[in-house]
């Protein structure tokens, strides 16, 4: 390492109940890319949040270039050169993208030599961009890149990205690697977050590793193997799910020549789709996000209809059927937004494991509730799925992401469905809870329910999945045996670098 | 019937005055609802506005004191919703609804010395040659010196949010008020702002009935208005100009209307007074048909954590 260009000595936040940073320190040097790796929980926003001035330290200090540093909002971060790059985009749908990268800056200039600057700085990092697009029809990739262009317009010294590339194909993951390496040879240095442990491997320099708000560690991870940073992280060693050996059965779900207008103004037509999944096996279904996933999803669970043939239960038409209909059939589904479409977030747990549990379970009866059984069900999924949380009194919004999402997938799994949907079903959630929810949908699958798993994370579907097949703009590419892919070919089936093109300063 | 008894240009000069209560109050509610706070205290800070402006330009003797004074009562009024709604972060409807009951209540009690006097009449704009212009003078250059202010508030607050950086973060914190935060905007304090000058408009607006519109003092003389304003906003599309379209429109149906039950035509009362009403929001709900939606924090109340 060369100089230090931002350290930070004993900082603590607590905040009530729970202490998010104890005295973390560690260093990032000038033109290096420093990982901070860690769990859900584990602190690494809260600390990311006081570099950039939006929450402040209870203890401890920074020091920027030597000089102490202590941002009271991030007007001042900004102005000291740092700039952040947000997990969940911090942008506005209904304003254009000059207007999103203007509202980010301190002394944005005219609308028009905005606009100019942005064409130049986006080409110029291999990052096209229309400025006057309205951020609301932007793909989960091109919004990334209203966030890191805005960060680079204003020449920052530190560049602290969270999460950045849960959102991209393979190969645009190629072009923001390269994005970045361009910056670090220009001098600026990144902070780098994340818990796709082979990128940080071949992008960083440094790696500071925290598990419940301490650091416990630090590595250069091209040194370190990725085991054994996961096992920093974690503080146990991680089981990889197990897939034991599985027949397939007949064909379950059956779904051919399907094509759906676009629901929304938004959203995406699908196109000619095509899919077969048999009793036993796990279908993974990638690409962007934005492709058709969420159309998919609800063609599958219901909440579209289609023509009845086009959509099948192993012989029994069911394109028709409502999603209650469907439950009884034994078709669930469990879709990606967890707060909102999967749960609803003001009620108990209780309420909403009756919500989708109630024809299956036998949770009602003549159209009045039996509490006393739904009370016993969620108590069975947060016993079953290792749900933390006081009691299924609680309500939805009160759990993590994590916590709720394993609750989210083991109201469905308890049901025992026939056919399974899930979409993102491992969506911001730590290592351990992520193996647990892959593992459950593998005995699922063992039990002999067909699964449908439609995720943007690839090392997830090439864990699980048997065959795997990519939503490209709506259409679903043929399905391939996952065993033996390569990343080219799926990155290929995704539809290549979608209008990306290297950086070329 | 006699419908030759009626006289185009007075008509057209009197819907600008019948249009200018509801003008206020809607570009008012706009800048408020742009910022992301829906505040239904409308007509109650209306109706305080009029007492306030009748009472100080009855005393003081000068109609031009009395809007200082009603814009400043709206704006009172208004801190009362901004500190429920954004320090003790009550429901925003809820806060809205009480503030309109309680202006409704306590204006009648500070107007009881007041029903019965004239106001003192505020002057007609009067320029040589132009106001004496055949046609075009008395529609365009012979009203009170308020409802130009009223067109030129339009002008301004369209230019401002459309051109300008302070019009822009409005329109973020109004979006998505997390995002402005973690970006540094100070979301509460924006948003106070916005519910004052909404104060302050509605003030105006009431005002404007007491002094020039009627000109007299009556409890509950508002009759609505500021639920029009409301409505207005919305089918406006949160647009300026459509709300200056639409209060037009409002005002010019109710003078025409007014003038047809003058002359006698044979259609019920009834059917004629709620015309405006029915009109109104029908060509704006054709209008609003467009996708240009509300602002996507609207009555949404803001918590800074972590």
């Amino acid at each position: 390492m060369t100089e230090v260009l931002l350290s930070l000595k004993g900082l603590t936040k607590a905040y009530p109940g729970v202490v998010a940073n104890d005295t973390v320190s560690f260093d990032i040097g000038a033109g290096e890319v420093h990982a901070l790796l860690g769990e859900n929980g584990a602190g690494k926003s809260t600390l990311v949040k006081m570099i950039y001035g939006l929450v402040k330290p209870d203890s401890g200090e920074m020091t920027l270039r030597g000089a102490p540093f202590a941002p009271a909002e991030p007007r001042q971060a900004r102005a000291d050169g740092i700039a952040m790059v947000f997990q969940h985009f911090s942008l506005f749908d209904a304003l254009n993208v000059a207007e999103n990268i203007a509202l980010g800056m301190e002394n944005p200039p005219k609308m028009g030599d905005l606009a100019s600057r942005i064409r130049e700085v986006s080409e110029t990092y291999g990052l096209p961009l229309d400025p006057y697009r309205t951020v609301g029809d932007l793909s989960a990739g091109e919004r990334q890149r209203v966030e890191i262009i805005r960060c680079l317009l204003q020449d920052p010294k530190l560049l602290i990205m969270d999460e950045p590339t849960s959102v991209l194909t393979p190969q645009e993951v190629d072009i923001l690697f390269q994005t970045l390496e361009k910056l670090r040879a220009e001098g600026t240095s990144i902070l780098y977050i994340s818990h796709k442990l082979e990128e940080i491997r071949t992008l960083c320099d440094h790696a500071t590793i925290l598990r419940l708000g301490k650091n416990v560690g630090e590595c250069i991870p091209a040194e370190t193997s990725a085991s054994e940073m996961a096992e920093l992280m974690v503080g146990s060693a991680l089981t990889p799910p197990e897939r034991g050996d599985r027949e397939f059965g007949e064909v379950a779900l059956d779904i051919s020549g399907l094509s759906v207008p676009s629901p929304s103004a938004f959203g995406t037509a699908l196109r000619n789709v095509h899919l077969t999944v048999r009793k036993g096996e796990i279908l993974g279904i990638g690409g962007v996000a934005g492709n058709g996933q969420d159309e998919l999803l609800s063609v599958l669970s219901g909440e579209t209809l289609t023509e009845a043939d086009a959509v099948k239960l192993g012989k029994t038409p069911i394109g028709r059927l409502g999603p209650v209909a469907r439950r009884t059939l034994g078709v669930l589904a469990a879709p990606e937004e967890r707060l909102g479409h999967a749960a609803a977030p003001d009620m108990s747990l209780t309420e909403n494991a009756m919500l989708t549990g109630a024809t299956r379970e036998g949770l009602e009866k003549n159209g009045f509730l039996k509490w006393s059984a739904a009370k016993e069900f969620a108590e069975r999924v947060i016993k079953d799925f290792d749900v933390r949380t006081p009691g299924p009194e609680n309500a939805a919004r009160s759990l993590s992401g994590g916590n709720l999402q394993k609750f989210v997938i083991g109201r469905e799994v308890l049901q025992r469905p026939e056919v399974l949907v899930v979409n993102q079903p491992t969506w911001g959630v730590d290592a351990s809870a992520a193996a647990a929810i892959r593992q459950s949908l593998l005995d699922l699958a063992a039990g002999g329910a067909a699964v449908v798993c439609i995720s943007q994370d690839l090392d997830e579907l090439m864990e699980i999945s048997d065959n795997f097949a990519a939503l490209n703009e709506g259409r679903l590419s043929a399905p391939r045996a996952a065993a033996g892919l390569t990343v080219e070919e799926i990155g290929l089936m995704m539809g290549g670098a979608h209008g990306m093109e290297v950086a070329h300063v | 019937m006699d419908l030759s008894a009626i006289n185009p240009i007075l008509l057209i000069a009197s819907l600008m005055v019948a249009a200018t209560p509801l003008l206020f109050a809607a570009i008012g509610e706009l800048v408020v609802e742009k910022a992301g706070v829906l505040n239904l205290g409308v007509e109650g800070m209306m109706i305080i506005g009029a007492i306030a402006g009748f009472a100080t330009a009855v005393e003081s003797g000068s109609p031009l004191l009395g809007f200082v004074a009603a814009a400043v009562a709206g704006a009172v009024l208004s801190v009362l919703f901004a500190i429920l709604t954004q320090f003790a972060q009550a429901n925003q409807v809820a806060s809205g609804l009480s503030l309109t009951l309680f202006g409704l209540g306590f204006s009648a009690l500070l107007g009881q010395n007041y029903v019965g006097i004239k106001p003192p009449q505020m002057e007609k704009l009067d320029i040589p040659l132009l106001s004496d212009l055949p046609v075009v003078g008395p529609i365009l250059f012979g009203h009170d010196v308020m409802l130009y202010v009223a067109i030129v508030l339009i002008a301004a607050v369209w230019a401002v949010i459309k051109f300008t950086r302070a019009g822009l973060v409005l329109r973020a914190v109004g979006e998505n008020h997390d995002a402005a935060h973690a970006l540094g905007y100070k979301v509460v304090k924006i948003r106070i702002l916005a519910i004052l000058f909404g104060g302050a408009c509605a003030g105006l607006g009431g005002a404007y009935i007491s002094l020039i519109r009627v000109p007299q003092w009556t409890e509950g003389m508002t009759a609505g208005i500021g639920w029009i304003a409301l409505a207005l906003v919305v089918f406006a599309s949160w647009k300026p100009w459509r709300v200056l379209l639409g209060a037009y429109l409002f005002g010019g149906v109710t003078v025409v209307q007014l003038n047809l039950q003058a002359a006698g035509v044979a259609i019920p009362v009834e059917y004629l007074a709620m015309s405006p009403y029915l009109i109104t929001i029908l060509v704006l709900v054709i209008l609003s048909a467009d996708k240009s939606s509300a602002p996507a924090a609207l009555g949404r109340n803001f918590h800074a954590s972590r």
